[in-house]
């Protein structure tokens, strides 16, 4: 170890951290390109649909002084572009507004309900990733046959049944006939007054303060919808593993290694999953980011306070600063996530060091 | 096989490893599955929205109230008594004493008058309710004078009818808040506005404990209220926004009253053991609003015919079976004057004689906005078939709440399937609406009902400013009557239904009162066997 730091002259490591440099610019110059597309398209285009922001906040009874009041307060009596400007000048102070809806900053509103999303999702892949994968793979090595009808069809079913009708399904077998899983919302309402919100995850923060009474609440309510989110990324990661193992499968090294008398086992799990694993990480990251942004529709049936929701209904109003700093969260997410992918990639993949 | 065995016996573990326990909530706690995302402030001065109504009218205490089951009773809450003036100008009220606020601050004249100028000096969106009376930020501190520890007077622009007064007195905007606790989070002179929104002031019999949006509300037994104190230590509303998930909430015992089933859940619920349905007419009036400024809509005759259109009773037994009654005049059943006649039922054979003496004997193409919700969903297709009947080709355009509305405020309709509920207990509130338009231009500032759909009726406007100044209760309920009864027959309205509010609740619930207004929906004395 103390010899690989000495092999290294000091020319080498500033030309080292050079190109960290270059690279960590470049990356920042992305972020914020992207970042500030994505609010100007949003904007403009919450700007122009057909629904009156100044309503969602008089309401529809407001004489017409109190309307033109507000109206002016939000500034909506200006020009588009320098509404944009005045945002954008606010975003670059840190001030991303005050929810229309919630009354509340958006970085509050954002702060809370994130983590509710986070957890969720995060649960969500990990059950779709352990149980989506092996799936995958049965179905591959087992191609044309019984498995491969059986993952097929699970995976049909995953893309197909409307996600709303599974959660409601999910709730009238498991929570309300079987009694195994507790109801909607993140905790019971014994409980919901008993922890300190450190996070903002529920099972992190019980977890956190040693309340195991209160963490295996949360985990009764979380399992449902996290196993129905779940199901939903299972049924395309299984997809997707099949059809990078019947690739990885189908070379010639798998070939080698069956000649030299390699275990079935070791070739599948050892050589050509993990071959298949640099595309499928790709696929798992995407998944995940897909599940951050919010599933509304499990959200709505599971009355779970999460940043889906928040948009959606947000948006409904036309609440600007709320869907804005929503979308801007789920912009640095997708970064965030394609990052750590890109990391992950490096970690599998030599040539792409 | 082994491995699948395996996961699923490893699964059974998890499930019973986690398992909750039955469900049930604690005994001195009711819990409420509402959907509630309406809600954008807790300040009684700016609330407007049908939930955060419902939590003032338990938290916060008004001058006036009236009794739920006969509206035309009217007494003191905070005030004790009140004498109008010879000149009928001036109301004098004496305020009840040994009252306090939650925060454990007297209840004085001081701080009733500080709220009555505090809402008029906001002018936020129901400040119209106080202003009306001819009060301006400008004038209020001499207009509503205090006059005594317990005593102020309120003084008007006109003679206005006592009852009008009385009761637009009753509403959440004449809440009563605590002027000390309000002014010590006063900034930068906003007379508390900022912090009120989201912090409690009142003294009601429950007292506002936490608000997070789309999550929760949670209210706590006030130990200072005067009155009766309530049974239960804690209600906890939680927003559950789809009503199949409230149903099953309902049915396991997590919570004690599902407040948004639709038709077929409360149907489902009526034979289910251990559960109780209750209902209450509420002031909520559905109606077609017909756009005047199309030519074929403002004939009279077409307006006549698409009122023998609608089969107000099938959708009234189907698509919204308990859920509303049929009543086609614009003052809901209860209010000074209410005429509840239903002369219009569905008759497309006289339809068709009226188009045909309007020059459409083969009907006409129309479009009508509809607010993608279920239930107007529902109602709006079953119109669109009996309108069929008589040749109208009706055209359903589908818009979530906030995008029709915005058209129908511009007047850019044909047809709007709406929903208008009253603000105050008063018949001037939705007098005001349906048969008043001061200014019919497009640049008008008022944009009431008959304004959104372009009927220019400056006759029937004098009559509804005249209504508010008769002293006289008889002759004012005769003056509502006569209007009601003009409109059911020459307005651009096919008025359909009045609306019921059902509660599904536990069967160890009592007390839980559904109210005319949601202001008034009371669970102060509710309890949990």
């Amino acid at each position: 170890m103390t010899d690989a730091v000495n092999d290294t002259t000091p020319g080498e490591r500033s030309r080292a951290l050079l190109t960290f440099a270059v690279a960590a610019g470049r990356f920042l110059l992305m972020l914020a390109i992207t970042l500030f597309g994505l609010l100007a398209v949003t904007f403009f285009i919450g700007r122009i649909v057909p629904v009156d922001p100044v309503l969602a906040v008089v309401g529809d009874r407001a004489p017409a002084h109190v309307y033109a009041r507000v109206r002016e307060e939000m500034g909506l009596d200006l020009p588009l572009w320098h509404q944009f400007a005045i945002y954008i000048g606010n975003v670059f102070r840190a001030d991303f507004g005050n929810s229309i809806l919630t009354s509340r900053p958006v970085v509050e509103d954002v702060v809370r309900y994130f983590p509710a999303t986070l957890e969720l999702a995060t649960l969500g892949t990990l059950l779709g990733t352990i149980f989506g994968v092996p799936l995958g793979v049965a179905a591959a090595v087992k191609r044309g046959k019984f498995a491969d009808h059986f993952v097929r069809v699970i995976g049909l079913v995953g893309y197909s049944a409307p996600i709303f009708w599974l959660g409601l399904l999910g709730l009238l077998v498991f929570y309300s006939k079987l009694g195994w899983v507790a109801g909607p919302g993140r905790l019971d309402v014994t409980y919901e007054y008993m922890l300190t919100p450190v996070t903002g995850m529920v099972l992190v923060d019980a977890a956190l303060a040693g309340d195991w009474a209160v963490f295996r609440n949360a985990i009764s309510h979380i399992a449902l919808p996290s196993a129905l989110l779940g199901y939903y990324s299972l049924a395309y990661i299984s997809r997707m593993t099949r059809s990078f193992m019947l690739n990885e499968l189908s070379q010639e090294y798998v070939t080698t290694a069956r000649v030299k008398g390699l275990s079935e086992t070791r070739i599948i799990w050892g050589h050509a999953l993990r071959n298949a694993a640099v595309p499928l990480i790709t696929v798992i990251a995407l998944s995940y980011a897909h599940l951050l942004e919010g599933s509304v529709l499990t959200e709505t049936v599971f009355a779970w306070p999460g940043l889906g929701r928040y948009i959606t209904n947000s948006l409904q109003n036309a609440d600007m600063n709320a869907v804005l700093g929503g979308t801007l969260v789920i912009g640095i997410v997708f970064v965030a996530v394609n990052t750590f992918s890109d990391l992950l990639y490096r970690l599998f993949d030599p040539r792409t060091r | 096989m082994k491995r699948v065995a395996t996961l699923i016996a490893a699964s059974a573990m998890f499930a019973l490893t986690f398992a909750p326990a039955k469900a049930e909530t604690p005994p001195d706690t009711l819990v409420m599955a509402w959907q509630f995302d309406d809600i954008i402030t807790l300040d009684p001065a700016e609330v407007f929205e049908f939930s955060a109504a419902e939590m003032m009218g338990n938290t916060y205490e008004r001058l006036i109230g009236y009794d739920l089951k006969d509206v035309s009773k009217l007494f003191g809450v905070v005030a004790e008594s009140w004498e109008v003036s010879q000149d009928g100008k001036t109301i004098t009220f004496k305020i009840r004493q040994g009252s306090k606020f939650a925060s454990g601050n007297d209840l004085t004249a001081e701080d009733v008058v500080f709220s009555l100028q505090r809402a008029v000096k906001l002018d936020k969106s129901p400040a119209f309710i106080l202003t009306q009376f001819g009060f301006t930020a400008d004038n209020v501190e001499q207009k509503i004078v205090q006059t005594g520890d317990y005593e102020f007077t309120f003084e008007m622009d006109q003679a206005y009818a006592p009852t009008f007064v009385l009761y637009c007195l009753t509403s959440t905007v004449a809440s009563v808040v605590d002027k000390k606790l309000v002014l010590e989070n006063e900034a930068n002179g906003d007379l508390g506005y900022e912090w009120l929104k989201r912090n409690y002031a009142g003294s009601g019999p429950f007292a506002l404990r936490q608000w997070r949006p789309n999550e929760a509300v949670v209210l706590e037994r006030n130990e200072n209220y005067a009155g009766e104190k309530a049974p239960l230590a804690r209600v906890i509303y939680q927003h559950v926004p789809e009503s199949s998930t409230q149903r099953l909430m309902l049915e396991r015992g997590d919570i004690d009253i599902a407040r948004n089933l639709g038709p077929e859940e409360i149907a489902a619920l009526k034979e289910a053991q251990g559960i109780k349905i209750e209902t209450g007419d509420k002031g909520g009036i559905y109606y077609l609003g017909l756009n005047q400024k199309n030519e074929t809509l403002a004939k009279p005759e077409v307006r006549q015919a698409l009122k023998y259109l609608v089969d107000y009773q099938a959708i009234a037994d189907t698509i919204m079976a308990g859920q509303v009654q049929v009543h086609q005049a614009f003052l809901p059943k209860g209010f000074l004057g209410a005429v509840n006649d239903t002369p219009f039922q569905l008759d497309p054979e006289k339809a068709k004689e009226l188009l045909a003496k309007a020059g459409l004997p083969d009907g006409f193409s129309v479009t009508m906005d509809t607010r993608n919700t279920p239930d107007i969903t529902g109602m709006g297709e079953a119109i669109q078939q009996t309108f069929a009947q008589a040749g109208v080709k009706l055209e359903l355009i589908p818009g979530d709440g906030a995008q029709t509305l915005t058209k129908y405020r511009a007047r850019e309709h044909d047809i709007y399937i709406g929903r208008w509920g009253p603000d105050y207990q008063d018949p001037n509130t939705n007098a005001d609406a349906f048969a008043a338009n001061p200014d019919n231009s497009d640049g008008a500032s008022a944009k009431p009902l008959a304004w959104r759909n372009a009927w220019d009726i400056p006759e029937l406007t004098k009559k509804t400013r005249a209504a508010v100044l008769e002293q006289d209760p008889e002759k004012r309920a005769a003056m509502y009557e006569e209007m009601q009864r003009e409109v059911m027959e020459t307005g651009p309205y096919v008025i359909m239904f009045q609306e019921i509010e059902v509660a599904a609740m536990r069967d160890n619930v009592s007390g839980f009162i559904i109210g005319p207004s949601f202001d008034a929906n009371q669970f102060g004395l509710a309890r949990k066997d």
